[in-house]
């Protein structure tokens, strides 16, 4: 069986966000919005999972967004066209369940926008409204705004500094939108905990169905080892195999926060070893 | 008539000191001299009655009998006509629960080193022998098997299987193959070369290894037959998912699975940080829950990584432990301290956020239970505190549950389990075999290995079947002649 996963197109959406086209046609054949592989760039690397941005059955194709934030994830982004991954494993993590009719609110922060795209696709396609509002640092920070304007009704980018779009938090916009009477009965929220975590305390007030995709630490992600694991609504669960999308309203942020910066010293430390200024 | 010492030969073992601060391995193995003369105290049993407690059977007497006067190929060829991993089982088996506690010398003396033995013979084979020339009539017929997992029940199954003549692919869901083998057993106590060699001698016999599929996720169990075109499928999956104790502060940071810890360590080498770039929290005071062969894994790997005090916190005593007598006394011997009777009740943390200790009661035994172990009874005001930074749960493992919630069909029990027939592995599905810890639960290597054989045979059975009812045998296809059906491992070993 042929598990080659070879790089066929790659963009730089950022200086430090590349995009992959990934011919992996196995783990294409099954994925679904909200999924996640797992990838392995070098015999002595750690296993990373990366969200999975599109896809498509018909070509066979994984498209991936990543963001260099440490080691692993520089290596990925130094991978060329025509460079195969040593280990590309999924789709894995739940299919998010997303909802048949009404009007959807996507939030993508930061590279999350990436995680958020299949969700419109998947949306527009059952007929469901879809406002997309992204948000970044500053203008060209921003990513994949035309991209995810194909699959929303309506898209509004927001920056910290004002120099694009709305001046300050996706949260801000949001309020702005609810106040406004959007009428949206669902959100999915996709970037930094932080920001998810201010989505959740926002939309609570409001009532509105949240779910956001959890990014913790995870070495398998098969469900074996449990070092993903998050408390929703006081239970302990997997992000790997009950996730990684949960219900936002009852994630546990203070520790999902906490738990992210167990090996914060080691992560330094492989950064400076690689000659990367790091996080 | 030989003359019969009444102790076993011991095992040569490194320093325990030195130990401490390796990942080698400790026990040595014998010397030719030593396992000869530990073989000659073997009786040569009319009814060798020790091979009825191996579950894979191994005719015991008769290659003990080998090296007994020197012939060591014969008896790694008479081994490999019944196990096909005799250099794992030689080094993981509980023998004093297994074969060693059916030898007649038992209630006399010690029983024979049969595991000291076989580990021996093993090795001998490895440097010196034919190993990996049983060549087999792989591929001959068209029919194709998928086996789930590659740990101990998934190898076993695919050799037999193999030397039958199916075409056989192996599906890892990890990036490595061996599964327990290689994520869960440390390499001081089963170096990741001879896994490595098991699996290449399995290459050899032309069985396909596909790693990073994820089966019921990456391709279905409809997909293996109906795209792919597999005849019968085999389940090892194994009992992957952790267990936890619900306790207060046990997601605090430095608090791990045993499943987590060992795959840090074993499969990603994060001893070995930053060399290799999976890391892992540096213990000074190391604290682990259960005591079984897994907590004892747990333990001796926290020392060696540079934890000054290992602790095993058990609820019960002594007595009950699980593991392995070999591993629980080498344990000893490398510092681990013994907390009995001590029930955790929850987990102590810092202002960091990072584990700090573990809240814990002392127990009495009372009344037995329903596992007829004594039950701990926890005694009032007897709270008191073990400081740790670095706290694993090693309490054992439930089924891995992919496969049971993506395939339908299969019947499960409630506690997650496959089932299937104990002597044939058959599931409520058609053509889908199952065995080892994804039926069972957690339990032993070679008890998993013995699953794995049963479901080949009966694969094979079933697959025959088939083929008489489409008739018609191709002619088409030349073909060796099979093996034996009840010789089935033994393939040009013989």
């Amino acid at each position: 069986m042929d598990t080659t996963a070879r790089i066929i197109e790659k963009k730089d959406v950022t200086d430090v966000t590349k995009l992959f086209v990934v011919h992996a046609p196995l783990v294409a054949r099954n994925a679904a919005p909200g999924q996640f592989v797992i990838v392995r760039v070098t015999e002595t690397g750690e296993r990373i999972p990366i969200s999975i941005t599109d896809f498509s059955r018909a070509e066979g194709t994984i498209t991936l967004v990543v963001q260099q934030v440490g080691r692993t994830s520089a290596l990925v982004n130094a991978l060329r066209v025509g460079d195969v991954f040593l280990d590309f494993a999924g789709p894995l993590g739940a299919a998010v369940p997303l909802p048949e009719q009404g009007h959807v609110v996507l939030i993508g922060g930061g590279f999350g926008t990436g995680a958020v795209f299949p969700l419109a696709r998947e949306l527009r396609s059952r007929g469901v409204r879809v406002s997309s509002i992204i948000g970044a640092r500053t203008r060209n920070l921003v990513i994949l705004a035309d991209l995810l304007a194909t699959e929303s009704d309506e898209l509004h980018v927001c920056t910290d500094d004002g120099s694009f779009g709305y001046h300050g938090f996706v949260t801000g916009r949001l309020e702005e939108l609810l106040q406004a009477g959007a009428g949206f009965t669902h959100c999915f929220a996709v970037g930094p905990m932080p920001m998810m975590r201010a989505v959740a305390n926002t939309t609570r007030r409001w009532g509105l169905p949240t779910m956001v995709s959890l990014d913790p630490l995870m070495v398998d992600g098969t469900g074996m080892c449990g070092g993903c694991r998050v408390s929703v609504g006081g239970e302990s669960l997997f992000a790997c195999v009950d996730g990684p999308f949960f219900d936002g309203l009852q994630v546990d942020f203070d520790e999902a926060d906490d738990r992210l910066t167990t090996y914060k010293d080691q992560e330094q430390l492989a950064c400076q070893r690689a000659g990367l200024g790091g996080k | 008539m030989p003359i019969v010492y009444p102790h076993k030969t011991p095992m040569p073992c490194r320093d325990p000191e030195e130990r401490r601060q390796s990942w080698d391995e400790v026990a040595e193995g014998y010397t030719v001299e030593r396992a000869i003369a530990e073989a000659r105290r073997c009786l040569n049993c009319q009814d060798p009655v020790c091979e009825q407690g191996c579950p894979v059977n191994v005719p015991i007497r008769d290659f003990v009998r080998s090296v007994a006067v020197g012939d060591f190929q014969g008896a790694a060829d008479t081994i490999r006509r019944r196990n096909l991993l005799p250099a794992i089982c030689g080094r993981v088996c509980p023998v004093e629960h297994q074969c060693e506690s059916c030898c007649v010398l038992l209630h006399h003396q010690d029983p024979v080193g049969i595991g000291r033995l076989e580990r021996f013979v093993a090795d001998w084979e490895r440097e010196h022998g034919r190993g990996g020339e049983f060549a087999a009539p792989h591929g001959w017929r068209d029919q194709k098997v998928a086996i789930i997992g590659s740990g101990p029940a998934g190898l076993t199954a695919a050799s037999d299987l193999a030397q039958l003549g199916y075409q056989v692919s192996i599906f890892e869901a990890l990036h490595a193959f061996g599964g327990v083998l290689r994520y869960g057993i440390p390499q001081y106590r089963l170096p990741k070369e001879i896994v490595d060699d098991d699996i290449e001698h399995l290459k050899a016999l032309g069985v396909e290894f596909v790693r990073d599929v994820i089966i019921g996720k990456t391709v279905t169990m409809d997909q293996l037959f109906d795209e792919l075109g597999y005849s019968a499928v085999f389940v090892g999956t194994g009992a992957g998912s952790p267990i936890f104790m619900n306790l207060p502060g046990e997601n605090l940071k430095g608090v791990y699975s045993a499943n987590e810890f060992l795959t840090r360590v074993n499969l990603m080498r994060a001893f070995s940080f930053p060399e290799f770039d999976t890391p892992l929290r540096r213990p000074k005071r190391a604290a682990v829950i259960g005591a079984g062969d897994t907590a004892m894994d747990a333990v001796r790997c926290a020392i060696r990584l540079g934890a000054e005090e290992g602790h095993i916190v058990y609820r019960r005593s002594e007595v009950e432990k699980g593991a392995r007598a070999e591993d629980y006394e080498r344990a000893a011997g490398e510092g681990v301290i013994f907390d009995w009777l001590t029930l955790p009740q929850r987990f102590l943390g810092d202002e960091a956020g990072w584990v700090s200790g573990l809240e814990c009661i002392r127990t009495e035994l009372g009344e037995p239970d329903e596992s007829g172990r004594r039950r701990p009874v926890p005694v009032p005001g007897s709270e008191f505190t073990i400081e740790a930074d670095l706290v694993v749960i090693a309490l054992g493992t439930n089924p891995n549950p992919l496969i049971p919630h993506t395939t339908s069909g299969l019947d499960i029990d409630r506690h997650g389990c496959i089932v299937a027939d104990p002597q044939t592995g058959a599931t409520s599905r058609q053509g889908v075999f199952a065995g080892g810890d994804i039926v069972t639960g957690a339990a032993t290597v070679i008890l998993a290995m013995g699953a794995g054989r049963k479901a080949a045979n009966a694969i094979h059975e079933y697959l025959q079947q088939g083929v008489a009812e489409k008739d018609a045998p191709r002619n088409d296809v030349v073909a060796p002649a099979p093996p034996v059906a009840g010789e089935a491992s033994g393939g040009a070993s013989k």
